[in-house]
């Protein structure tokens, strides 16, 4: 069916010109972003004003090792780059943006515009990436894919109001992946290296590319093969030479890495996101309490997850502790079907697909992953959504509660109404969008089958079953999933506060987490299911 | 038997190939847009609905008018003081000036709707934050919550009455039509309708609830269009006692009503009901005031502020404008002012209540609508230059017949608010919120317009609208004059009135021209 309608739709009327209509949708979303610039935002907003104030004010050796603020840089050298590039401007506009000392928590309307408005203008990149990866598509699914990745309620929520540069960073992914599908692998690969460089977490995918790579770009023959891979070998080191190189050169390494990759942090993050280590968490939870009961000798652990921030200690009562190394052996078995599959049949249209399922593996049972993470993984199946209806479906799950999972990072009353409206607003131009693309390839398919005059009977059936099949239906067991969203949100706005009081402020959270682990959970075994099958 | 069955199958056959035929010309036609209205009208809708209403929350996270400014702030402590007002004192005493209910400290003085509407909403905010209404004690409050609240009052007016009255005129408007009509045009008449950025800056931005009255006469409209008269007559006399300048829709409502029940069978019958309707109406709204005539009086007397002057600030009508030449206020006093304007005002709106009378239509009621309220903004006593929005609600229903003129006076009105908008620093919002607008006037692929491209035309329109993009930035970057501290106000305001008289002559002249039409059409079915 998908065959037969994307013919059709690919004689537009004469006017149509992609290109103005992508910068439509963004000229659209920044206006909305624009008047969203008071809105609430978190200390995450110091944390990159104070990485401005440090690329600008220190040299280059001391930017991982100052300590001035409790924010210090965490991310990679290209992120600091970019950081330094910004500082620039920031520095034109008010100089004490950038000043370490006299900067701290500064708070104008001087500084809250300029970052603001400088993660509307990244968000640029993420516009080149999804131009570049639709432009070959028909009118209809680009738009579905521009509606779903531009329009994101979830960069809105991350970016635009906690404030992060995420749209920047899957901007990048993005372009990578579009250089993949259409075949030009070296360029996918120094992207991604690039990518890497400016935030580390992006890692989880490597082991895809680096399969892929290897059996896609590499894979020619002895000699050849073994050119491209050393090609391959120096542009990656390329890459990481020019970001690692100055520091190097100031012997800093160790204190990069350090700051990279701190550890000492916890399993979960003081609110857990909705990953298998929730479930773990319970199951332990109820373990010891049944354990309890039964006259066995519980220890009470002595750390405990719902009090924030963890330490060395176990806490866990009665499953054994899980460590980093745990974590990563977990995410990499988990990936393995995704890179046998990719070994056995690099095909550049499944690459999307691979990476979103990598990165939600590393959702599932990473280390000290943050609820923000679901970006990583949702943004690249927006562009596998509008395959088919199968995936059509699964999406329309996946980012309803994802985007839900983000609902506790605005806890103040006054951006409730936004991440509603913007959750409800995204439900329903998903709804309108994924019925109106798929119910139109069944009137085309009616409308063929009628050409076909001699086996009517068939053709009529097949139409019936289209039509019976068809449209965008959601099964009853997603429906009350879904409805039952309603009930968590209702229990953890009004009943909770009504019934406990200011008592146990972590069951609401805890409820969201589980909650929505569940449909990460489904979304993983679904995307596990689908690359199996393919 | 099966010889019918087979020529059944085949036809049902056929059908269905042709339904498809149609769904495909459809998607080719209707460019981009066609999937936003393909689950139907209601669908659509929801969706721009709410988008709309995120965008109005995005603008409520703005300063709102006075804040931070005493002693009197603005009319963000206006609406939040008759709260406090209709809360803590008698039905009775609302209006009437007393120890306990100053009136010049922002005296109610609305009708009695906005009082009830001021008392729920009261009830509301004190459920959550009892001190934002105290009595006394709440004067001058400010908090985060309390903001919050009175931002979720308004919104939740708008979600309630507006929208619902905007998807009933859609409804209506477009009921008669051929189906087949381009379907992303409804999505954008709709979006332009909710998405009115004057609209939204006041309401939402600078602070009142003229969503509420301009809400029922959407409804009162709607009713019109679909013949329910005397659901209109309810309808409209509940926005005149909301707000009291919902009568700059008078004339047309009348006239139009009139028009049409002269030609029923008994017009003198139908008048009386409709009559009977609009005073029942009254009463219902009035009754604590009606048992006596003093209290009745007293309310009256309050609706009506002649004591202020013919106009105040800077608004761009006609009176402020000439008074750059003529200084009206010195050469008359204010009784024979008063006489001059409402003379003025009958005999502007005159001609298109004529015309309604004449040759009441569905078409020429919406320009009449337009043309009466043109003339009361143009003409009668004290104009605020918030008024501009009841222009504006007529025109942006027949933004789909008049494109331009919609584009135009919606800019020229967010310009005339510019200064008033500035001072309650909505900058950041007035700019978002033309870009959206100027966004949604040039969808990709969405409407064809069909844009007139003469020499002469195109100039004019690139003089004027650079004109207005200097005004702004010299408005924002520069400083008057110390000998005319308000040049700038005076030179937009004299930019916007050109074009709102421009406008309104344009208008009266489309509605006669009406008239000429319908006669064509009637001459031409005579003929076949």
């Amino acid at each position: 069916m998908e065959a037969q309608t994307a013919p059709k739709l690919q004689n537009p009327p004469k006017s149509r010109n992609p290109i103005t209509e992508l910068w439509w949708f963004f000229a659209i979303s920044a206006c909305v972003k624009l008047l969203l610039i008071p809105a609430y935002k978190s200390t995450d907003f110091e944390v990159h004003r104070h990485w401005l104030g440090i690329t600008h004010s220190l040299p280059l050796s001391q930017w991982y090792s100052d300590e001035t603020s409790i924010w210090t840089l965490d991310y990679p050298p290209f992120f600091a780059y970019f950081e330094r590039f910004l500082s620039v401007f920031a520095n034109l506009i008010d100089p004490q943006i950038v000043h370490l000392q006299k900067g701290l928590n500064y708070s104008s309307n001087t500084v809250l515009y300029f970052q603001r408005i400088s993660v509307i203008l990244s968000d640029l990149c993420l516009l080149y990436g999804v131009f570049r990866l639709t432009r070959n598509s028909d009118s209809m699914k680009q738009k579905m894919i521009w509606v779903l990745v531009i329009w994101s309620p979830m960069l809105v929520i991350v970016d635009h109001l906690h404030f992060q540069y995420n749209g920047f960073l899957l901007g990048i992914l993005l372009i990578s992946l579009s250089c993949l599908e259409e075949g030009r692998d070296l360029m996918g690969g120094f992207i991604f290296a690039v990518l890497l460089c400016f935030k580390h977490l992006f890692a989880v995918a490597a082991p895809v590319y680096f399969v892929y790579l290897l059996r896609h770009y590499c894979w020619k023959g002895l000699v050849r093969g073994f050119w491209r891979l050393s090609v391959l070998g120096t542009v990656v080191v390329a890459v990481f030479a020019l970001a690692y190189a100055p520091f190097v050169y100031h012997g800093q390494m160790q204190q990069v890495i350090h700051r990279m990759f701190p550890f000492g942090r916890g399993l979960c993050h003081a609110y857990w996101a909705p990953n298998f280590w929730v479930f773990y968490i319970i199951l332990d939870k109820v373990l010891a309490f049944l354990l309890g009961r039964l006259g066995f000798n519980i220890q009470a652990p002595a750390a405990s997850f719902t009090g924030g921030l963890v330490g060395d200690s176990s806490p866990f009562a009665v499953l054994p502790q899980v460590t980093p190394a745990t974590t990563f052996i977990l995410v990499l078995i988990s990936l393995t079907p995704c890179l046998i599959k990719a070994w056995r049949h690099p095909r550049p249209s499944l690459i999307t697909r691979w990476v979103a399922y990598a990165y939600t593996c590393g959702f599932m049972f990473g280390w000290h992953v943050h609820e923000k993470a679901s970006l990583h993984f949702v943004i690249p199946l927006a562009i596998v959504a509008v395959q088919s209806l199968d995936n059509a479906r699964h999406y329309f799950l996946i980012s309803i509660v994802s985007c839900y999972s983000l609902f506790p990072l605005l806890y103040e009353a006054q951006e409730y109404p936004i991440k509603v409206l913007l959750l409800l607003l995204h439900s329903t131009l998903m709804w309108l969008g994924f019925s109106a693309q798929f119910a139109n390839g069944i009137a085309l398919e009616t409308a063929n089958s009628g050409k076909k005059k001699d086996d009517d009977f068939q053709s009529k059936r097949r139409s019936v079953g289209a039509a019976q099949k068809g449209g965008f239906v959601i099964g009853w067991v997603h429906w009350s999933y879904l409805v039952s969203m309603l009930l968590v949100e209702i229990w953890g706005q009004f009943l909770h506060p009504i019934i406990f009081g200011d008592k146990l402020p972590f069951i609401p959270l805890m409820l969201i987490s589980t909650y929505c682990g569940i449909g990460v959970m489904y979304s993983f075994i679904w995307q596990l299911k689908w690359i199996l099958d393919s | 038997m099966k010889e019918a069955e087979k020529m059944e199958k085949s036809s049902k056959k056929k059908g269905n190939f042709r339904k498809g035929k149609e769904e495909k010309l459809i998607v080719e036609s209707d460019g981009g847009w066609w999937w936003l209205i393909h689950r139907g009208i209601t669908a659509s809708f929801l969706s721009i609905a709410l988008f709309s209403l995120l965008v109005r929350v995005a603008v409520s996270l703005h300063p709102y008018s006075g804040a931070g400014n005493p002693p009197k702030y603005g009319d963000f402590e206006a609406q939040r003081h008759w709260m406090e007002i209709t809360l803590n004192l008698p039905i009775k005493d609302w209006y009437r000036n007393s120890t306990v209910n100053d009136l010049r400290y922002w005296g109610l003085d609305y009708p009695p709707l906005t009082a009830y509407q001021s008392y729920v909403h009261g009830l509301f905010l004190r459920f959550f934050s009892p001190e934002s209404v105290a009595l006394f004690a709440s004067r001058g409050h400010e908090s985060y919550l309390g903001k919050l609240l009175m931002r979720w009052t308004v919104l939740s007016s708008d979600a309630l009455v507006f929208f619902p009255a905007v998807l009933y005129f859609v409804l209506v408007y477009y009921a008669g039509q051929n189906p087949s009509r381009r379907r992303g045009d409804i999505a954008w008449h709709i979006a332009i309708i909710l998405l009115n950025p004057c609209l939204i800056l006041i309401d939402h931005g600078h602070f009142q609830y003229n969503c509420i009255s301009l809400g029922l006469t959407v409804g009162a409209i709607a009713s019109v269009l679909s013949d329910k008269d005397l659901v209109a007559c309810v309808l409209y006399s509940l926005a005149l006692n909301h707000k009291q300048m919902s009568a700059y829709f008078a004339p047309a409502f009348f006239s139009h009503l009139l028009g049409k029940c002269l030609r029923r069978r008994y017009p003198v019958l139908e008048v009386l009901k409709l009559g009977i309707v609009v005073l029942g109406t009254f009463i219902v709204v009035w009754w604590p005031y009606v048992h006596s005539t003093e209290d009745f009086l007293g309310v009256l007397s309050r609706l009506a502020p002649f004591e202020r002057g013919i106009f105040e600030d800077y608004v761009a009508n006609f009176w402020c404008t000439t008074s750059v030449l003529v200084k009206w206020k010195r050469l008359f006093p204010t009784q024979s002012l008063k006489l001059i304007s409402l003379g003025a005002t009958v005999s502007t709106f005159l001609p298109s209540m004529i015309q309604q009378i004449w040759a009441p239509s569905k078409p020429g009621f919406l320009y009449g609508l337009l043309n009466s309220a043109f003339s009361f903004y143009l003409f009668s006593f004290q104009v605020h230059e918030k008024s501009i929005l009841l222009p504006l609600l007529p025109a942006s229903l027949l933004a789909m017949e008049e494109p331009t003129l919609y584009t135009w006076m919606t800019l020229y009105a967010l310009f005339s608010m510019f200064p008033l908008l500035h001072r309650d620093k909505l900058v950041l919002p007035y700019l978002a919120l033309s870009a959206l607008f100027f966004l949604l006037n040039h969808v990709p692929n969405g409407r064809q317009a069909t844009r007139d491209t003469s020499a002469l035309r195109s100039s004019v329109t690139t003089v004027s609208v650079l004109c207005s993009v200097v005004l702004h930035v010299v408005y924002l970057s520069m400083h008057p004059p110390a000998r005319y501290p308000f040049l700038f106000e005076a030179l937009i305001m004299l930019v916007c009135f050109t074009h709102f008289v421009f406008l309104t002559l344009y208008a009266n002249a489309k509605q006669w021209m009406l008239l000429k039409d319908s006669n064509l059409v009637d001459k031409e079915k005579k003929l076949l």
